[in-house]
């Protein structure tokens, strides 16, 4: 037999090795999720999986933790791209966990941190033993330790130190009930991998991640939008610039960037040159400490 | 367009192994200045006399905590000729499965040496775990060059000395580079102070060296199947197809498979993926296999060239390394994962282990966590292995333990791997 000279680009590459984690997934769990949010990465991933079992449908459901705090263009993009794909979409509110007191809203605060609770629920209510979540190593210093399979105990901890070894394309997902396993197809994709795949398959995603003009006031070097959920301060002076989203996370703490940005292809090339991570741009959540991040995922964050 | 290379680092203790990587990743323009400003910050807090790269990849509060790197860190970068997956390892010796984990899919392992130290212990095991590992490329990166005036004859003899002890492992190709991490010499940028050096730097040789996967094609045929695909829809109610990746060779719609184990041959009817049929599948595609005929085909079996099928069977031997607090022990019971076929597994012998730094081989009764040993094992359902020294992908396998549903070992199948000893 002789080589076939077929050369895969290194999208293509990324792209069968998320497929392969899926299907491994869909093969040896019995309750799988997705969680999606309308988010990028996870448009991407949802599009990874489409591919990973076309002709049939996603053989799991697809998991929202809503804030309460989203933004209606990205809740609709949602809601459609569920439909179109005849998929379940579970949808678990923080709102529910706050007015039954399982959390309590600091004033002003932030709601991410709360995320935490409403997931744990979310997916033991779903008795979910695999829940699939975009993250990417390149995203943040203790995300780069993990695992395409990361072990959750009981109470959804991580425990950095005491990982399974993961080697060649051999995935362990042995757990016990109660236990369950976050699973990460994107783990070695980098913002402009996302935005390369985004442009070179035509991946709709919502508008907010293109150049569109906005109301915005800056808060600790950062432009939030005039929203119900965050509102300038006396000080804070608002006005109207030509923005775009590099994360659309809770309205509260995802800021936007000053962008011409139109198009996915203009998209990569401003990845290509930018200087600032888009976590570090636009999250006042990891702000918070040098290990912010790590703390979190220690509690059952992604 | 652009190829994708996954390259795992190893050195010693205070090597300078995360500050080198911190200097692929500066000098390369992938820090971001974000990150930038917080290890600037941290290292202005410390008194620190220069910002310590090395902060750049150390994740855990532990590890920053410490100074030292405990867990594999993936890192990314990209140029215009490639992007890059670094597998950051762990330099001590008790964290040797870490090693093993980042040089089981890397392309390239760089190890570094010391330049005041030369080769040491840590050296050769890095050095036989990727020969072990099979890593068809090895750099020996001489750090801390600036320490030793970038004398030539420091280099030369470092270099000799690693040669001597390379000839001894199965590596096709060792690349030595003359370094200083900490100032750049030579990891990006060409070194004016090293100028009887003609080599390529670091990112160069990372740039050019080929590891095209034509390798993994040109072998025969091996396809684990995943997952079969059943829509059952309206429009597809007969459909079903065999999703996997193609872990070698090179599949044509209507080539003859056998399906292993049961050994019944058809042809392959068709190559589906979501963006269309596909004429020829190759090496490391994902794809879904429909075949002509209407045989028990489901997870676990594997469907091969017709012509050059793999052995079947339920004994094999392997070395194995430990990756388990509890030492292995002849006898011990476990579960098998190799490709997409789970087992249950026997250890019924355990040869002698191997000393990575001398490559001798010692008749043991145990081996302990990070050890490295031959072993025989049984499995409860054939298996259908390759060699590993043949194929990366199907003659590799890891241990689980049934209990704790913990990875307990990396094992290799065949008798004859990449040590001469």
């Amino acid at each position: 037999m002789t080589a076939a000279d077929v050369a895969l680009d290194h999208l293509d590459a990324l792209e069968a090795e998320s497929i392969h984690v899926m299907r491994e997934v869909a093969a040896e769990f019995e309750r799988p999720a997705l969680l999606f949010s309308g988010g990028k990465d996870s448009i991407v991933m949802l599009r990874l999986a489409q591919k990973a079992f076309w002709p049939a449908r996603l053989p799991f459901p697809l998991v929202h933790v809503d804030t309460g705090h989203n933004f209606d263009e990205v809740l609709a993009f949602r809601d459609r791209r569920a439909e179109e794909l005849q998929a379940r979409l579970v949808v678990a509110r923080v709102q529910d966990d706050i007015d039954a007191g399982r959390v309590v809203e600091v004033p002003g605060g932030l709601r991410n941190p709360l995320q935490t609770t409403t997931l744990l629920r979310a997916i033991e209510e779903g008795r979910y033993d695999a829940v699939f979540g975009g993250a990417r190593r390149d995203e943040e210093k203790a995300r780069a330790k993990e695992r395409f399979f990361s072990f959750r105990d009981a109470f959804g901890q991580w425990d950095p130190k005491n990982q399974r070894p993961e080697l060649w394309d051999l995935y362990n997902g042995r757990h016990a009930p109660g236990e369950h396993i976050r699973v990460f197809p994107l783990s070695n994709w980098t913002e402009l991998d996302v935005w390369r795949y985004i442009a070179r398959e035509g991946i709709e995603v919502p508008s907010l991640y293109y150049a569109h003009e906005r109301e915005v006031f800056e808060r600790d070097g950062m432009l939030l939008a005039v929203t119900p959920h965050s509102a300038p301060r006396p000080h804070e002076a608002v006005s109207t610039r030509l923005v775009r989203y590099r994360t659309v996370g809770d309205a509260s703490c995802t800021g936007a960037v000053a962008s011409p940005a139109a198009t996915a292809d203009d998209v990569v090339a401003e990845v290509s040159v930018t200087r600032l991570t888009e976590r570090g741009a636009t999250r006042a959540d990891d702000r918070t400490s040098e290990a912010a991040m790590e703390d979190r995922k220690k509690a059952g964050y992604f | 367009m652009t190829g994708l290379l996954r390259f795992a680092t190893a050195g010693s203790v205070d090597d300078g192994k995360s500050t080198l990587i911190g200097r692929l990743l500066y000098d390369s323009k992938t820090v971001f200045s974000d990150q930038l400003d917080a290890v600037e910050r941290i290292a202005a807090d410390r008194g620190d006399d220069y910002t310590n790269l090395a902060l750049l990849t150390d994740g855990l509060r532990a590890e920053r905590e410490q100074g030292i790197t405990i867990d594999v860190a993936y890192r990314y970068f990209a140029t215009p000729v490639r992007s890059f997956i670094v597998a950051d390892t762990p330099g001590h010796v008790q964290y040797t499965r870490n090693m093993v984990t980042g040089a089981s899919t890397a392309d390239v392992a760089v190890v570094l040496v010391d330049a005041r130290k030369g080769v040491v212990e840590q050296t050769r095991r890095h050095a036989s775990l990727s020969a072990l590992l099979r890593v068809p490329h090895l750099v020996l990166a001489v750090n801390k060059m600036d320490l030793v005036d970038f004398d030539q004859a420091v280099f030369d003899g470092i270099v000799a000395d690693f040669r001597a002890f390379a000839g001894r492992l199965d590596v096709k190709d060792v690349t030595a580079v003359p370094v200083a991490a900490l100032q750049g010499d030579n990891v990006v940028d060409r070194s004016a102070r090293t100028p009887w050096y003609d080599g390529p730097t670091l990112l160069g040789h990372l740039e050019q060296v080929d590891v095209a996967r034509d390798d993994a094609q040109q072998r025969p045929a091996r396809f684990p199947v995943q997952y079969v695909i059943r829509p059952m829809s309206v429009d597809r109610p007969d459909y079903r197809g065999y999703a996997g990746t193609l872990a070698s060779g090179v599949l044509r719609r209507g080539d003859a498979v056998t399906v292993l184990p049961s050994g019944r041959t058809t042809t392959v009817a068709g190559l589906d993926t979501f963006d269309g049929e596909l004429d020829t599948a190759v090496a490391g595609q994902a794809v879904t296999v429909r075949l002509a005929d209407e045989l028990d085909v489901s997870r676990g079996d594997m469907l091969v060239a017709a012509e050059a099928p793999p052995a079947t069977t339920t004994s094999f031997e392997a070395t194995v390394c430990w990756m388990a607090d509890a030492p292995l022990r002849p006898g011990a019971r476990l579960l098998v994962k190799h490709t997409t076929r789970t087992a249950k597994a026997l250890v019924t012998a355990l040869h002698d282990a191997l000393d990575v730094t001398t490559l001798s081989r010692e008749p043991v009764d145990a081996l302990p966590l990070n050890g490295i040993g031959r072993v025989t094992v049984r499995t409860s359902s054939p298996l259908v292995p390759d060699d590993y020294v043949a194929d990366r992908r199907t003659g590799a396998f890891v241990l689980i333990d049934e209990a704790t549903g913990a990875t307990v070992g990396a094992g290799m199948i065949g008798s004859q791997l990449g040590v001469r000893a």
